[in-house]
């Protein structure tokens, strides 16, 4: 089923990824979900965690749906909005499915960091190996079931890798404290297998970072 | 009083709508603007006009009188029943006029707190309102936290800009230049200054509304007419609405009246009372708040309700914020944008599940 453009994609994998997020939030925790859609997660967060759940949302539509669940969100765009926040206000910062969408990915990881005593990042792996065949051996941009805008539609407009985002990450002085990543048929991947075999086998990625202390993210 | 006055006893004129079920937890207050009152939902005396927001507050609307007690007053400084400058004095036996202390938006909201406890209710389900109601909200919540359990601060400021104020200077010294004003004792004297307030309130409602609007509604539009007069009647169709606005207003509203709401907002900066911090204000704030602003309004912008939230998510206050797309100006909050209903309505609906409050009709009854 293609969605209609504005929406973000949900699919069988992206709800694991939703259940796959909230098992890295202790419970209690005060939790911001940066670019929260219709507040599905924060949701499951609250309803499952107890969490003090707070929201960022940049669409009129996901705010009014996310307001009338009761949870409290402000409109606000992820690239600009983040810079309203006072340091360590929440113990995480969530952004599920939103990174690749960002103007600035890297800004807005800092600013997590800086937010956040932790950050949680999901996120569509660009290296899985349907995209690598569609790229690759068709010559196409790829249109797979998680990715599923056309090029010149997409709201995606940084798709990055595991091993990019794995980079970035040690280049911004943060910790990973854990990481999943699943297969195609929403099965998770081996703890213990090599990297490239994460990035050709995970269609999604699950990142929990922490700041490294010392140096300010 | 915040001038170092006091003022005893006093009137307050309020409306409700609805009822007050047994534990007294579904009150909401609505704040009303400058030149509102506590009409909120039914026909206005003077006017026989519907009252000002009766696009949300009644049955089945988002300020739903089968579900709430929904409660309105005039405020203090006002002319339709609360202590005002038109009042008589109990001490000179004539209308107070210049000689009542000036009021703050402070001051209104203590007054409404007296008259919440003479209700007998604790804690508000919610306080709400737009422009100089949004002010008064702002204020509760900083004043009473604890008795507020969710507000709604619309299309407001915490505190009032150069710009605002300077608008208002304006609208006070056009009634100030009415040689019917007699330096304020114009009740004495069987006069009115309605020229003077007449022009107060067409510049004021310029600010009201959004350049798209006026091209909108106006254009260059000539009134009735074929070809300009090239005289000084008023051929533009605007011309026509603005002076029908101001002639229209008078015969609802006391001069002295404007020229005390209108400093009270002149002089409202939250923040000033808490050491210069607005997230001082709010700190520790366990009220749900949820902050609304208009994209063409440019009397009470964006920026200013972004200020606020941001104040109140440095203090942890659960707040949302939603800004509303439209080209109809600062007067988009009384009028029926879908958007908005749906926000308030939303708003309510999760404030009123966490307050226990059951979905059907009014619980207790």
């Amino acid at each position: 089923m293609t969605p209609t453009n504005g929406e973000a994609p949900q699919t069988a994998v992206t709800r694991i990824d939703l259940l796959l997020v909230a098992g890295m939030v202790e419970t209690g925790a005060r939790v911001l979900d940066v670019g929260c859609g219709d507040g599905e997660l924060l949701r499951l967060l609250a309803e499952t965690k107890r969490v003090d759940a707070r929201g960022v949302e940049i669409s009129q539509k996901g705010v009014n749906d996310c307001v009338a669940k009761g949870l409290s969100v402000v409109q606000g765009d992820a690239d600009v909005d983040l810079a309203d926040y006072p340091d360590d206000g929440f113990d995480y910062v969530i952004l599920s499915q939103t990174l690749q969408a960002t103007r600035n990915p890297r800004k807005v990881l800092e600013q997590m960091l800086r937010i956040g005593k932790r950050a949680i990042v999901s996120f569509p792996n660009f290296g899985h190996w349907r995209v690598r065949w569609q790229l690759g051996v068709r010559g196409r941009m790829p249109i797979t079931e998680n990715l599923s805008y056309a090029w010149y539609e997409t709201p995606n407009i940084h798709f990055c890798t595991i091993r990019d985002f794995v980079n970035l990450v040690e280049m911004m002085d943060a910790r990973i404290l854990r990481a999943t990543a699943m297969n195609s048929s929403g099965a998770q991947i081996r703890v213990n297998a090599p990297w490239w075999a994460w990035n050709l086998f995970g269609e999604q990625a699950v990142f929990l970072l922490e700041r490294q202390e010392g140096r300010k993210a | 009083m915040s001038a170092g006055a006091s003022l005893s006893p006093f009137t307050i004129a309020y409306q409700t709508y609805g009822e007050l079920n047994a534990d007294k937890s579904n009150a909401i207050l609505l704040c009303h603007a400058l030149t509102g009152d506590q009409h909120v939902a039914n026909h206005h005396p003077l006017t026989g006009k519907p009252g000002w927001w009766s696009a949300l507050v009644g049955p089945g609307k988002p300020f739903d009188t089968d579900k709430y007690f929904v409660i309105c007053s005039n405020v203090l400084g006002g002319c339709m029943g609360t202590t005002g400058p038109a009042s008589l004095n109990p001490a000179t036996g004539r209308a107070y006029g210049l000689d009542l202390p000036m009021v703050t938006i402070a001051d209104m909201v203590r007054a409404q707190a007296m008259l919440i406890d003479r209700l007998g209710i604790d804690t508000l389900f919610c306080v709400a309102g737009g422009s100089m109601g949004g002010m008064q909200v702002l204020q509760w919540a900083a004043l009473y936290p604890e008795r507020v359990f969710s507000a709604m601060p619309i299309a407001t400021a915490a505190k009032h800009s150069s710009q605002n104020i300077a608008f208002h200077e304006v609208g006070r010294q056009a009634i100030m230049a009415d040689p019917d004003w007699r330096g304020g004792r114009y009740i004495d004297q069987g006069v009115r200054p309605v020229k003077g307030l007449g022009v107060a309130r067409m510049a004021a409602h310029i600010t009201y509304l959004s350049d798209e609007a006026l091209q909108r509604k106006f254009g260059r539009n000539l009134q009735d007419r074929a070809e300009p007069t090239f005289s000084f009647d008023a051929d533009f169709q605007v011309e026509n609405y603005l002076r029908h606005q101001g002639s229209t207003f008078v015969d609802r509203f006391d001069a002295n009246s404007y020229l005390y709401v209108t400093r009270a907002c002149d002089y409202f900066d939250l923040a000033q009372d808490y050491g210069g911090s607005l997230a001082r204000a709010f700190a520790g704030a366990k009220t749900r708040f949820c902050v609304v602003s208009f994209t063409s309004d440019w009397l009470y912008t964006t920026a200013e309700s972004r200020a606020i939230v941001h104040a109140l998510n440095a203090g942890a206050a659960p707040v949302s914020f939603v800004e509303i797309e439209t080209d109809k100006g600062h007067d988009a909050f009384l009028l029926e944008e879908p958007d908005f209903l749906a926000t308030t309505r939303g708003f309510l609906r999760g404030a009123a599940k966490a307050r226990g409050l059951s979905d059907k009709g009014s619980d207790g009854a």
